[in-house]
């Protein structure tokens, strides 16, 4: 047990590591978000978006629940790619050639992606509260919401990492992640609520985990705990489940590749 | 060869989906020895060097390193071993120190032992002065000799080096066989591939010919030029009628350095023991008979020939072909 903290520990500060020296690629990791989706996006619809409509006090606080969500699923998405190139340049095999836990890369990668994750929420929360937007259930509603966006971002990270690990090549990851990406966004009530979307897209977006997902993040923003906890409910049911299948498909791509 | 033995193969294969890139593949490795597996790209010697550092495990037979078994003890089998991957497994945002320190973690080592051992392998591959720049300025050889610095952390009995000298700088090349002589020296066993004829022929104690997931021969290379039946000495004639030829044959093979005749183009190929005195010799037999030699060619036996011999093809084809893939 000591031996396998030691292990992720030294795994997981390679991460910390290589992401403090990719300096431009930290900015964009951290800055794009919000800056895209939540600064420019927010504004843009501000006036535009009809506040019977979105059921929201304004656009930007209806937008901050999405905003969330969407990056936990790019950075839950992307979670993979770094062990992707370590499996493509031979890193991976470096390391699974020394007496480690097998688990302890993948412990390592979670411990990462969740730990960025975390604090890009709390960054995002904090530049929607600096445009007016308080979150309604205080302290206790965004640790909910910290809590919501890892187990989210856990399933996500183990789709991404099962990618890795299956792939041909870092082409094709690269490719599947575009296609999966914004209309996973789309078919979403991250931009609009369910009840806006013309029929077909409404009944794609219930199919849609990160649906539940928003719906529940965003009481806990702009409507108070009451609204909120029923929601909470069904998110956390829908992500045990999620989570379940993500983890049970990565630890077997995982397996196949390194036995 | 009564040194104990340190790697133990028999029987091994491994298939991708119907392909056999390992076949039926058996050989031992004894303490304190360099060994290579040599063959061209796609031969199976990358594969059976995976399969031996428990990354990859085979469809068929065993491997036993010190006794355990790479599948069913291959958490101490990783214990054992050292690793020197292809050049490229570098992690170019880390300095070479920090390479070593994640290891050191992953080996489990103590903070303070860490440490002593770091400083003495960056000192050992004479990396101080880079130690705390980021490896992504390395110049190949530098990067190579961090390789070497990481596969040695462990303090491992057996070393695995996957094409050490690959795309390396003649002054570089020479200076890794020199550290890879020293760790032998050390006692340490070592299992290296490579697509080199002359870095086999140099470093390796013994090496195995891989061909198409089978070894074709195995033995030192002194052995295996030996085997392929003395050094050749390539006769062209002025004349070269069925007669004369036949006359010269008849004569040459009275001599008792000449081990085989074979005619070959205008000429004859005869293979010898000790040149200086069968050179003269033959000469002279020539003048007695009467024959007129309008080139005389000798050489010793190379790697190539034996991996001709031994496949049937040359290696460096193969090297020409995958390289203007």
């Amino acid at each position: 047990m000591q031996e396998q903290i030691q292990e992720v520990l030294a795994l997981t500060n390679r991460w910390v590591k290589r992401l403090s020296r990719e300096k431009f690629s930290m900015l964009f990791t951290l800055i794009q978000p919000m800056l895209f989706w939540l600064i420019f996006f927010g504004n843009l619809f501000q006036r535009a978006a009809d506040v019977q409509v979105v059921q929201a006090p304004n656009y930007m606080s209806f937008l901050a629940a999405g905003v969330v969500v969407m990056t936990v699923l790019n950075n839950g998405l992307a979670g993979g790619v770094d062990l992707l190139f370590d499996k493509e340049n031979g890193f991976l095999e470096r390391l699974m050639a020394t007496p480690i836990r097998r688990s302890s890369v993948i412990l390592s990668r979670f411990l990462f992606v969740m730990a960025i994750t975390g604090m890009q929420i709390l960054v995002i929360l904090g530049v929607a509260f600096l445009f007016g937007v308080q979150a309604e259930t205080g302290i206790l509603g965004i640790a909910v919401i910290l809590l919501i966006g890892m187990a989210f971002g856990i399933g996500l990270t183990a789709i991404s990492m099962a990618m890795a690990f299956s792939v041909k090549s870092h082409g094709d990851f690269f490719s599947v992640l575009g296609f999966l990406s914004l209309p996973m966004i789309f078919l979403s009530s991250a931009l609009v609520p369910l009840a806006a979307m013309p029929g077909w897209m409404n009944v794609l977006a219930l199919f849609n985990p990160m649906t539940w997902v928003i719906d529940a993040v965003r009481p806990l923003i702009i409507s108070g705990w009451s609204q909120a906890l029923p929601q909470v409910a069904i998110a956390a049911a829908v992500l045990i489940a999620f989570d379940a299948l993500c983890l049970y498909g990565g630890a077997k791509a995982f397996k196949r590749t390194v036995g | 060869m009564s040194s104990s033995i340190a790697i133990d193969v028999q029987g091994l294969g491994k298939s991708y989906d119907g392909v056999k890139a390992v076949d039926n593949l058996s050989l031992t490795v004894h303490e304190g020895e360099i060994f290579g597996l040599l063959g061209p790209n796609g031969a199976g010697k990358s594969t059976t060097l995976r399969i031996l550092i428990t990354t990859l495990k085979p469809t068929s037979g065993t491997a036993k390193i010190f006794g355990r078994d790479v599948v069913e003890e291959a958490d101490t089998v990783r214990r054992l071993i050292g690793y020197v991957p292809q050049e490229r497994a570098i992690d170019r945002f880390l300095t070479g120190r920090e390479h070593l320190l994640l290891l050191a973690d992953l080996y489990h080592l103590k903070k303070d032992e860490a440490r002593t051992r770091i400083d003495s392998l960056l000192k050992l591959v004479s990396l101080e002065e880079h130690a705390d720049r980021v490896a992504k300025g390395y110049s190949g050889g530098m990067k190579r000799k961090l390789d070497i610095a990481c596969g040695l952390l462990p303090n491992p009995k057996v070393l695995f080096l996957d094409e050490p000298t690959l795309g390396l700088d003649v002054q570089s090349r020479l200076n890794i066989w020199e550290y890879v002589r020293q760790l032998r020296d050390q006692g340490i066993t070592i299992v290296m591939t490579t697509n080199y004829l002359d870095e086999a022929d140099q470093l390796c104690d013994r090496l195995a010919i891989i061909d198409r997931g089978q070894i074709r021969a195995i033995g030192s290379p002194k052995d295996l030029k030996a085997g392929l039946g003395g050094d050749g000495v390539w006769l062209t004639l002025g004349d070269p009628t069925p007669q004369a030829l036949e006359k010269l044959t008849t004569a040459l093979k009275t001599l008792p350095y000449v081990r085989a005749i074979t005619p070959r183009e205008q000429g004859l190929d005869v293979r010898v023991d000790g040149p200086e005195k069968a050179l003269p010799a033959i000469l002279e037999i020539a003048g007695k008979v009467g024959c007129r030699l309008d080139g005389i060619e000798y050489h010793r036996p190379r790697l190539d020939d034996v991996f001709v011999a031994h496949t049937g093809r040359s290696m460096k084809d193969d090297l020409q072909e995958s390289s203007s893939d």
